[in-house]
């Protein structure tokens, strides 16, 4: 196992996700049409599209949460293949957050972030709670460390979330639509956290639609229409002058 | 405005408002009320006139060994003492590092203990076994306060429950040719059998269903049809069947150096069928843990070996706790069927003492003695069952 070292350092600028004309069923209905997208190491895409469009699916192949059916997925030079080994050595760079926490209800937070680093990292206990508790306080709730997760509100579960991915270590994050089930006066500290992991350096694939973390966070941003990438660019170019009728009818919609 | 914090009226409590407004409510419920205590009254009167004055205690009394280990040889008899005191030590010292539930199990088997001690003064099995019991009932208490005062880590302990079984086992059964001579299982019955039948039942019986649930939930499909197919097959056809082909079927099968007794006959099927059971109550649990759990685990980089035993059995199996005991509980009861296949258990031991002319008369003694002693179990086994609910927190997700 290679040791990764500081998230800052991991190869900014390389192609670090590579898909290629990607497709994906769901029984007859044919979900992703076709997808083709580069990620470099360090850049923060924001992915957005109206619900059923292919965007979760989408984030959800390339760590094989969702198994695609034609094309290729390269994650940091290693293709995606049936192969266990490929897919555990990628399941081990990314880490993901997804919509509704997904927290271990009969863990406390701390066994929460711990389980991995112990359980695949092979880190003693005391060296992955020395983790866990570093990364708690990061996500600013060190002191909810004893606690379930059900005694928690929603926007502190989901930086749980997000700091039990970062203990891994990993190169890329994904996050499927992370504030969605949040309420309100929730969101601000989630995406908080997460313009703070941008700014590190961390390769980041959001699917949001929160319009103002993505005008200021993202680097690019990818329109997602019928299982096919519509549009894409700088989110000035995508808010300002979008090129195609349909990215501009769907953000008249959700700008009101 | 201010809320003043008042106590409640005087009239609304204390035991004389109580009985006035449950039991004395009106004319009609008073006149009711004293005809039921009357009746009850007259119930007990009855019963503990019968249970004090008239019943001949002494048919149980007198074959409380039968009752005990059965045809067990009484020279013998010391092992199952030896591995009670093993049982009694383990179950003190556990009570200390565990908690609530061994604590209750360790009260039960030290009451247990007492109270067989207790029934044997008066039986003429003699002093040492009466020394033996009571002893084995002090070392639960004196390993509980040793337990409490030098913290003894879990791991270990678990290893030495583990370890400690097949060594009863080994040491009630002995070895031919060896100075621990043999003790067939064909003289083994009564408590002693009912308790081997039961934990060795349960205690092979629950992996076993566990992994049944998982096979029949398996994306293979040779694992998920063998395990659909044992537990429907086995689900259909009744205990009692599943016993007199145990016994008779199973010998047949086996290469005929392999002769596997009667007892080990009787608890394979026994396991088999309870496994079956388990399997569809934990499938039960597996179906209610969201998908969300394993992408999450998966996510991470768990293997579906891990994510199994670490986020997905763990709360599986603690929402199935309630049906799993009821499920022993049965088993426990159920063990009363290898009468049909000879075997003297308890129960069978009971109707073997009524057989005896100078037992006539007495049935009625001896089932209320052996119906006492399932109460006294399975009561014990429900209680540490809402104890061990409380103490993981059921429905408290």
């Amino acid at each position: 196992m290679t040791d990764h070292g500081p998230m800052e350092s991991n190869g900014a600028g390389d192609d670090i996700i590579v898909a290629r004309d990607v497709h994906k069923w769901f029984g007859q209905l044919h979900v992703l049409r076709g997808i083709n997208l580069t990620v470099k190491g360090g850049e923060v895409v924001v992915i957005f599209g109206a619900s059923g469009s292919g965007k979760s699916t989408f984030i959800r192949t390339i760590n094989r949460l969702e198994e695609h059916q034609r094309g290729e997925i390269i994650v940091d030079g290693i293709e995606l293949t049936n192969d266990i080994r490929n897919i555990a050595a990628i399941r081990s760079e990314i880490g993901m957050v997804f919509q509704s926490f997904n927290l271990f209800p009969h863990l406390t937070v701390l066994q929460n972030i711990a389980l991995a680093p112990m359980k695949v990292r092979r880190l003693p206990r005391d060296a992955a709670e020395d983790v866990a508790m570093q990364l708690l306080t990061r996500v600013g709730i060190p002191e909810q460390a004893a606690k379930y997760p059900a005694q928690l509100s929603g926007g502190q579960q989901q930086r749980v979330a997000i700091a039990r991915a970062l203990a891994m270590q990993p190169k890329i994050m994904l996050f499927d639509e992370p504030t969605s089930a949040l309420d309100p006066e929730m969101i601000n500290e989630v995406l908080e956290v997460m313009r703070e992991l941008a700014e590190s350096g961390m390769t980041m694939i959001v699917v949001t639609h929160e319009m103002g973390f993505a005008h200021h966070v993202a680097n690019r941003m990818v329109f997602f229409d019928h299982g096919l990438i519509v549009e894409e660019g700088p989110p000035k170019q995508i808010f300002e002058a979008p090129q195609q009728e349909r990215t501009r009818q769907f953000l008249s919609q959700i700008l009101h | 405005m201010t809320a003043e914090t008042l106590p409640p009226p005087a009239s609304s409590i204390g035991p004389v408002a109580w009985l006035r407004q449950n039991l004395f409510s009106s004319v009609l419920n008073g006149i009711v009320t004293l005809a039921l205590a009357a009746g009850i009254g007259w119930l007990l009167l009855v019963i503990g006139g019968w249970a004090l004055a008239d019943a001949r205690w002494s048919v149980v009394t007198d074959n409380m060994r039968l009752f005990l280990v059965g045809q067990y040889p009484g020279d013998q008899v010391w092992r199952i003492w030896l591995s009670l005191a093993v049982l009694s030590v383990l179950a003190g010292v556990s009570a200390g590092a565990f908690g609530r539930v061994t604590r209750t199990l360790a009260m039960t088997l030290s009451a247990t203990q007492a109270m067989i001690a207790a029934l044997l003064l008066a039986s003429p099995v003699g002093w040492l076994g009466v020394g033996a019991y009571a002893l084995n009932a002090a070392f639960v208490w004196m390993a509980f306060a040793l337990s409490v005062r030098v913290r003894i880590s879990r791991r270990p302990l678990t290893w030495a429950w583990i370890v400690s079984l097949p060594l009863i086992f080994a040491l009630i059964a002995g070895f031919a040719g060896t100075p621990l001579t043999s003790v067939g299982s064909n003289v083994w019955g009564g408590l002693l059998l009912t308790v081997l039948l039961a934990t060795v039942g349960i205690v092979l019986s629950f992996p076993l269903g566990v992994l049944l649930a998982l096979g029949r939930r398996s994306t293979l499909p040779a694992m998920r049809i063998l395990s659909t197919g044992y537990i429907e097959l086995i689900r259909g056809v009744p205990l009692v069947t599943i016993l007199f082909m145990a016994d008779i079927i199973l010998p047949l099968f086996l290469p005929g150096e392999w002769r596997l007794d009667r007892v080990a006959r009787a608890m394979g099927g026994i396991t088999l069928f309870s496994a079956a059971y388990v399997a569809e109550n934990v499938r039960g649990g597996l179906q209610a843990i969201p998908t969300g759990q394993v992408e999450a685990a998966q996510a991470l980089g768990l293997s579906t070996f891990r994510t199994n035993v670490h986020i997905v059995l763990p709360q599986a199996l603690r929402s199935v706790i309630p049906a799993n005991v009821g499920l022993f509980i049965s088993l426990l009861k159920d063990t009363t069927l290898v009468t049909v296949i000879g075997l003297l258990e308890l129960l069978g031991i009971g109707r073997a003492v009524l057989a005896q002319t100078e037992s006539f008369g007495a049935a009625f003694e001896v089932y209320v003695f052996v119906a006492a002693v399932f109460f006294v179990l399975c009561y014990a086994m429900s209680q540490a069952s809402y104890r061990l609910e409380r103490q993981l927190g059921v429905g408290e997700r």
